[in-house]
């Protein structure tokens, strides 16, 4: 059972796995809360494009494509901000130009497509010590700055226009999601996938909605889950031969069904007992 | 009269270049408890936004108090119900607290004695759509409270309730007057809720009228108000605005047939 442990680059992948979950589920709630599931699904072709011009220019990936999904994500923001454009229409525009840019990079270098796939689909193989530094400071900040700006995050989510008169700065709160929610993809991308990093934004926090009625309980137990969810795909993926991001997103989809099956039971159930007690009565 | 809180001097707002209020002039003074009283569509909101600072106007100013504190109750149609909040997530919402630190234990005593004062003491762990409508006015009337606002403004309090509820609502916001409170509110309800007020600012684009309920209560102002004939009653000392009986197309039918 211990076995895929001796090698190095397991112990790396696991360890970027499990963080990545974590990172994804806290930051996917309020993602899934303001509704902006398709967000992370386009910033991961944007870093895409990005990967691509770095690969290109030889530079540094996170640099690189740490710039272009920041740059992105504000222009999605900007897009979306003259609501003439819908944000849904503003991330279509703006990551499918970035994607396509990638994509015909790529064909045009035939040199860099293995990087390209590891970003595409997830790999083991593609995560090295600069990856697992990464994403541990990455996470550290995030962490400090959603807990220090929790009360501002999660007012501007339920009532922006209410947070603003209550004196909270919420284009400021939005544009710190963007650039927080930009660098997760980014230090995510290597083992996740970008085909399948919104899976991870999105399966983490819905589960623990279903599971929960209070944001402060989703706020921790989203980050609990997604690490599971890592961790358990990662060690999977060794056992089965199949890229890292696909059997992570297949552990999280199974995990929701069965959160879901199990909510909805347990909803019927206590509906059943009170019809009961209501026909008693 | 108390010392001026807000003054609008020619004020005008619009969407996109679409002028929505035009040339309005309104004060509200300290203890004052106003309702902006017109139709849907008339620019009553627009009116709240651009005092709140949240829309900025075109025209004219809007001379607030220096350290004015607002506290705001949005429509609860504006509300998302499924969000994962409860009762004390969304009071605790507007509370401003030092970094990495949790709230005062002081100041979460002072939010429970707010909470029982309105009647939702015990409530604090429900979530918010497990409450009912009246219960989830108090809790966003707590959350506009515990900011210890200066001038308590509502976005149409009683739309969407039933009459038991607008029935609570009502006591509710005159108790708060009575302990000092200033209000600022819109309706489109002059029976239920904008009768019983103080003082009515009569509102379609602009101040038609401004004035205490039997003076501003007035066919004449109402129809230019509603842009439709009005008749007032008076019962037990109070105004009560009735639509034209010309103009009811149901009564007319119901003629026609017998």
């Amino acid at each position: 059972m211990l076995e895929p442990f001796q090698f190095g680059f397991f112990q790396r992948g696991i360890i970027v796995a499990t963080l990545a979950g974590a990172l994804c589920g806290l930051v996917g709630v309020y993602v899934v809360l303001r509704s902006m599931s398709y967000i992370g699904h386009g910033l991961s072709h944007a870093v895409f494009g990005g990967a691509a011009v770095s690969s290109v220019l030889g530079v540094s990936y996170f640099l690189g494509a740490g710039l272009w999904g920041v740059l992105a994500a504000l222009m999605i923001g900007r897009v979306s901000a003259r609501r003439v454009i819908g944000a849904d229409a503003a991330i279509g525009v703006v990551t499918t130009a970035s994607f396509a840019i990638g994509l015909a990079i790529q064909s045009r270098s035939g040199s860099v497509s293995r990087t390209l796939d590891t970003v595409l689909f997830g790999n083991v193989l593609g995560v090295f010590r600069g990856d697992v530094a990464a994403i541990v400071i990455v996470g550290l900040v995030v962490v400090a700055l959603v807990v220090a700006f929790q009360r501002e995050l999660t007012f501007a989510t339920f009532d922006p226009e209410v947070a603003e008169v209550s004196g909270v700065r919420v284009a400021m709160i939005d544009a710190m999601l963007m650039v927080v929610l930009s660098a997760t993809v980014l230090v995510s991308v290597r083992v996740i996938g970008a085909l399948l990093i919104s899976a991870m934004l999105v399966l983490p926090a819905a589960t623990s909605r279903l599971m929960t009625n209070s944001i402060g309980r989703m706020l921790w137990l989203s980050p609990l889950l997604g690490a599971s969810f890592g961790f358990v795909g990662m060690y999977a993926s060794w056992y089965a031969d199949v890229p890292s991001g696909a059997v992570i997103t297949i552990v999280g989809s199974t995990m929701f069904a069965i959160v879901y099956l199990a909510t909805d039971v347990a909803k019927r159930h206590a509906i059943g007992k009170l019809d009961e007690h209501t026909a008693l009565a | 009269m108390g010392k001026q809180l807000v003054r609008f001097e020619h004020v005008g707002c619009s969407y996109g270049g679409v002028p929505v209020i035009d040339d309005v002039e309104f004060t509200v003074s300290e203890h004052d408890f106003v309702g902006i009283v017109g139709p849907s569509g008339s620019g009553k909101t627009t009116v709240l936004r651009s005092l709140l600072g949240t829309l900025p106007v075109t025209y004219g100013q809007i001379h607030r108090r220096p350290d004015l504190r607002f506290g705001f109750v949005p429509q609860v149609e504006a509300v998302d119900w499924s969000f994962p909040a409860t009762v004390r997530d969304v009071v605790t919402m507007s509370v401003d607290r030092p970094r990495f630190r949790r709230l005062d234990p002081t100041l979460i005593t002072e939010i429970g004695d707010l909470l029982d004062r309105l009647g939702i003491g015990g409530l604090s762990g429900r979530h918010i759509r497990e409450l009912s409508g009246g219960q989830q006015q108090r809790v966003f009337l707590a959350r506009a409270l515990v900011q210890q606002p200066d001038l308590l403004v509502l976005d149409e309090p009683a739309g969407g309730v039933d009459v038991a509820t607008r029935h609570e609502i009502l006591h509710l916001l005159a108790d708060l007057h009575q302990a000092g409170m200033s209000i600022l509110l819109t309706t489109h309800d002059i029976n239920g809720l904008a009768a019983h007020l103080p003082r009515l600012v009569c509102f379609n684009r602009t101040v038609i009228a401004d004035g205490p309920p039997t003076q501003v209560l007035h066919p004449y102002v109402l129809e230019r108000t509603y842009g439709a004939p009005m008749d007032v009653l008076q019962h037990g000392g109070m105004p009560v605005v009735l639509e034209h009986r010309e103009h009811r197309p149901a009564q007319r039918i119901a003629g026609e047939s017998s």
